[in-house]
């Protein structure tokens, strides 16, 4: 079985040429459009073209297209984690003062460690 | 008479290199074992330490400086070193290749690595202590912990590299799980434990990575003043806390999914009834699994983080409840008509259930963003805490210890002193975190060093249910080591099990089964298979 799999494997020598030429031809790209300034999606397209550069090397260089799709599942499901982390922090990152203005302000300004002559150290302030 | 094959896993081959390069799955799971006792042990006097101290306010037998760094302690090894390979590594180590029928686990070098991982990241961790231990609590928050001059890379670096060794075990139970079933077993037929630790070892090489990342960061910001999580440098400390808990949330979960998956077993081999709701028990592990990455921030309520986030993290967290229940709920329907035996396992499965529903259900409380604010970093979370990791996880260890013990050994453990136990045990654990649930509600914060007089009397009584639970668990250290050596022979089948590492011999034979076995009928069939444990037929002859 593993034989019969193995043979499905070996890709014709043009098709690594092809992605690795792509491969040039997306640096050279990236490169360029740096000299392009485009406002704010100048993070976009670079992002953009080394995504799309990355998936070349997986699906390919990788083998994971023509794998069994369990790996291109397992794969898929480690991008879908990162994406998880990075959209539910930018819920807090990006939207801190969404609902209440940011002040920052002592919550009972007469409060002892507020005050010029209170000592230094706060190590009253927790017993309060 | 049950007797003891000469030719087991324990006695073949001999000598201390036989131990220290096998492959043995079962060898290296019981070399697992001792090391997360001894370092339950060290955690242990470390807890013990800490109710001492806390027994009256004031100074009592430690500094404030001292105290930090013992409950810093107490809770980076009970966490890196204790409970996070308590199960998995351990028990499921030595029984799951048994319960798939396999020879052993998929990689048995990657497994004998992982040990040895483990153990050198203990050795960094044991370093620390030496080298000024660390007082930042064992979640390592910054800015405090880029600042403090205790050992926190020391101890640090040991996190990382144990979180090495625990991908390394979810791996191999991944592949093994996937590629090494009895002929027969398929997915649906496997027993619950295997589910079980199935989650629990996605969870470890998917979530572990980011602990391993954090704590990395934050040594760079230690060492080479790179700002990510310093404000003055760019950074953001709240960052932190969210690298920190996209891995130590999920990592809740590993604790408790293993216990989980031992309780599912034992629940029903104990009262030898089919297991109620098999699928959807196996369903609710990987339900847990999944829905533990998306509830971290309700950690954060208070740190900082946007209102936004706390709001959308609260209703996220309150569906990590619903597969809980449906496990507890179907563990319940299973005893209905069941042939319930109170076997020592059994009593601790009882004070899981009970343990652990407190645990859970104090859990929404704090998962409330409302009633968080006021509980926050009080007792009321260091209650909730161990109510789920002690009650829930320790306590379901326990179970499978006693459980999976005369396989291991081959020899049984004197039951009446163990059901003893379980119950001093059981009464401890309630004296000690009853009352921190009450101190907490009444506003003792947690981590304090001193506390204010009318806090005294809980903290006292919290102290004596430390003590009477660390004599429960020497008294459980002596009868079992005594059993090893003295115990009775226990027979391949004392609870009458149907899985299959209850059709080899005990101990195990050094290839776990002499042919490979075939699964002919599910896990939990007890409404078409009559089976005697070993134990009642004893009973019955003699």
């Amino acid at each position: 079985m593993s034989k019969k799999d193995h043979q499905e494997h070996v890709i014709p020598l043009m098709v690594y040429l092809a992605v690795g030429a792509a491969l040039l031809v997306l640096t050279v790209i990236t490169v360029a459009v740096s000299y392009v300034n485009l406002g704010p999606f100048n993070l976009v397209v670079a992002i953009g073209i080394a995504t799309f550069k990355a998936m070349l090397v997986a699906l390919f260089f990788m083998h994971l297209l023509y794998d069994n799709k369990l790996f291109m599942a397992v794969f898929l499901s480690g991008l879908m984690f990162l994406g998880v982390f990075i959209i539910l922090t930018m819920f807090d990152t990006m939207k801190r003062d969404m609902i209440y203005d940011e002040v920052a302000k002592p919550i009972n300004p007469k409060a002892v460690i507020y005050q010029e002559s209170a000592p230094p150290t706060d190590q009253t302030g927790g017993q309060q | 008479m049950n007797i003891i094959p000469e030719k087991n896993y324990l006695t073949y081959p001999k000598g201390l290199k036989s131990w220290l390069f096998t492959l043995d799955h079962k060898r290296i799971g019981l070399m697992y074992l001792f090391a997360i006792m001894f370092f339950f042990l060290v955690g242990g006097i470390f807890a013990l330490m800490i109710r001492l101290e806390l027994f009256s306010p004031g100074k009592d037998i430690v500094s404030a400086d001292t105290y930090n760094q013992l409950f810093t302690l107490h809770g980076a090894i009970m966490i890196f070193l204790f409970i996070i390979p308590s199960i998995p590594a351990s028990l499921g180590n030595l029984i799951l290749p048994l319960m798939l029928g396999a020879k052993d686990v998929a990689f048995p070098r990657l497994n004998l690595a992982s040990w040895y991982i483990y153990v050198f990241g203990a050795m960094f961790a044991v370093y620390s202590m030496i080298a000024g231990a660390a007082d930042t609590g064992w979640t390592f928050y910054t800015p405090y912990s880029i600042e403090t001059n205790t050992a926190v890379i020391s101890l640090t670096t040991g996190a990382f590299i144990l979180g090495f060794s625990s991908i390394f075990t979810g791996l191999n139970f991944l592949v093994t799980i996937h590629k090494l079933r009895a002929p027969g077993m398929t997915w649906f037929k496997m027993p619950l434990f295997v589910w079980g630790l199935y989650a629990t070892s996605i969870i470890q090489v998917v979530a572990t990575p980011v602990l391993g990342i954090t704590l990395l960061l934050l040594i760079l910001e230690r060492v080479a003043g790179i700002g990510i999580f310093n404000p003055a440098l760019g950074g953001d400390p709240v960052l932190f806390q969210h690298f920190f808990w996209f891995y130590s949330h999920p990592a809740v979960y590993i604790m408790i999914l293993p216990g989980m998956a031992i309780i599912s077993e034992l629940i029903s081999v104990h009262s030898h009834k089919k297991i109620f709701g098999y699928k959807v028990i196996a369903y609710s592990s990987l339900a847990i699994a999944f829905i533990s990455f998306l509830v971290w921030g309700h950690h954060m309520f208070v740190s900082g983080q946007s209102e936004l986030a706390g709001m959308i993290f609260s209703f996220l967290t309150f569906f990590v409840g619903v597969p809980s229940g449906i496990k507890v709920f179907n563990w319940v329907a299973t005893l209905y008509k069941g042939a319930v035996r109170f076997t020592t396992p059994m009593l601790y499965t009882f004070a899981f259930l009970i343990l652990f529903s407190i645990g859970g259900l104090t859990g929404i409380f704090l998962g409330a963003l409302s009633v968080d604010v006021h509980l926050h970093d009080t007792y009321f979370v260091v209650a909730h805490f161990h109510y789920t990791m002690m009650g829930g996880t320790v306590i379901a260890f326990f179970a499978g210890l006693h459980h999976w013990w005369p396989k291991i050994w081959g020899r049984m453990y004197n039951e009446r002193i163990a059901k003893i136990t379980a119950v001093l045990v059981f009464i401890g654990f309630n004296l000690t975190f009853i009352p921190q649930f009450i101190m907490g509600a009444h506003g003792m914060p947690r981590r304090y060093y001193d506390y204010l007089p009318q806090f005294q009397g809980m903290h006292e009584l919290s102290t004596y249910g430390a003590y009477l639970l660390g004599f429960a668990f020497t008294i459980m250290a002596v009868y079992l080591i005594h059993s090893i050596f003295k115990g009775k022979p226990a027979g391949n089948n004392p609870w009458g099990g149907l899985t299959l590492e209850w059709q080899t011999t005990s101990p195990p034979d050094p290839h776990n089964f002499h042919e490979v076995p075939v699964w002919t009928h599910g896990p939990y069939d007890y409404d078409k298979i009559k089976v005697t444990p070993d134990l009642e037929k004893e009973l019955e002859t003699a």
